[in-house]
């Protein structure tokens, strides 16, 4: 058993479990604070896949940034309690078969037929850090300049719309 | 080095249990953080598969910071739209907000 093994187990079990507290967490601010810890256990897993760069950018954008909005609008609108019962009585049992059947299904085609032909078994050594964030910057100012130049077009728009959408309207019709 | 399909594993798991927040939660911010969820098991999905398949291309990170971007404008127009819902409604409950049900 090796030392890679464990740790990815260990972590694994961590991040299931912040997921499923995030599920099974009446409170919503509870529920946000575990999908946090879940952000920050798969930033590890890409510090685990040679990915220093995502695992900072997970821990910033993801665990810092989204969440601080979630949370922020959580408490705005003092909705930290769900409202039990009501609900529709087929729902909940549905998404959960739904849900299973996925994950049987995809660990099945995953772990009993193997990994896709194609992919070779990975170069054992990590290239070093500091090279690869060279590498994807050229790559991301270089062959895909345009989708990056999209996105920030996509980020503006978004905001833009937010403040649109959130904009306190005066003496208009409620 | 652990094998590509325990990541994926890994990544379905995830991607599952932010499938159930979306479809049986009632609370929108709470289907949005489902939803945050399988955005974060793709992500994962993309890393492995660039680790695994030819770490000297970058294609798979530089996909990765572009779903970055992509869920955080998701998450501001979402926001923005539960805040509007609720300033108008009153509630945040998805089951409530049926105005365009017929």
């Amino acid at each position: 058993m090796n030392i890679d093994f464990i740790l990815f187990l260990v972590l694994a079990l961590a991040a299931i479990a912040t997921a499923l507290g995030m599920l099974l967490s009446r409170n919503a601010v509870y529920s946000a604070l575990f999908l946090v810890l879940n952000f920050a256990v798969v930033a590890v897993f890409y510090l685990l896949l040679g990915a220093p760069f995502i695992a900072m950018a997970q821990v910033t954008v993801y665990a810092g940034a989204i969440m601080v909005l979630f949370l922020f609008v959580i408490m705005l609108l003092g909705a930290d309690e769900l409202a039990p019962g009501k609900a529709l009585p087929w729902q909940r049992p549905l998404a959960a078969t739904l849900a299973v059947v996925l994950v049987i299904e995809a660990a099945y085609l995953l772990l009993a037929r193997g990994a896709p032909s194609g992919l070779v078994t990975p170069p054992t050594e990590y290239t070093n850090s500091t090279e690869s964030l060279r590498e994807m910057a050229l790559a991301l100012f270089g062959q895909y300049l345009l989708p990056f130049e999209i996105t920030s077009i996509l980020l503006l728009v978004a905001m833009v719309g937010a403040i649109v959408l959130a904009k306190q309207e005066k003496g208009g019709r409620r | 080095m652990i094998p590509l399909s325990w990541y994926l594993t890994l990544s379905a798991a995830l991607f599952s249990i932010g499938m159930f927040g979306v479809l049986a939660r009632k609370n929108a911010v709470a289907i949005l953080l489902g939803i945050e969820l399988m955005l974060n098991a793709v992500n994962i999905n993309l890393v492995s598969f660039w680790r695994y398949n030819n770490p000297v291309l970058m294609d798979g990170q530089v996909f990765a910071i572009i779903v970055f971007a992509v869920a955080a404008a998701e998450v501001a127009v979402g926001l923005a739209l539960v805040i509007s819902i609720y300033r108008r409604r009153n509630t945040v409950v998805a089951d409530e907000i049926d105005l365009m049900k017929w």
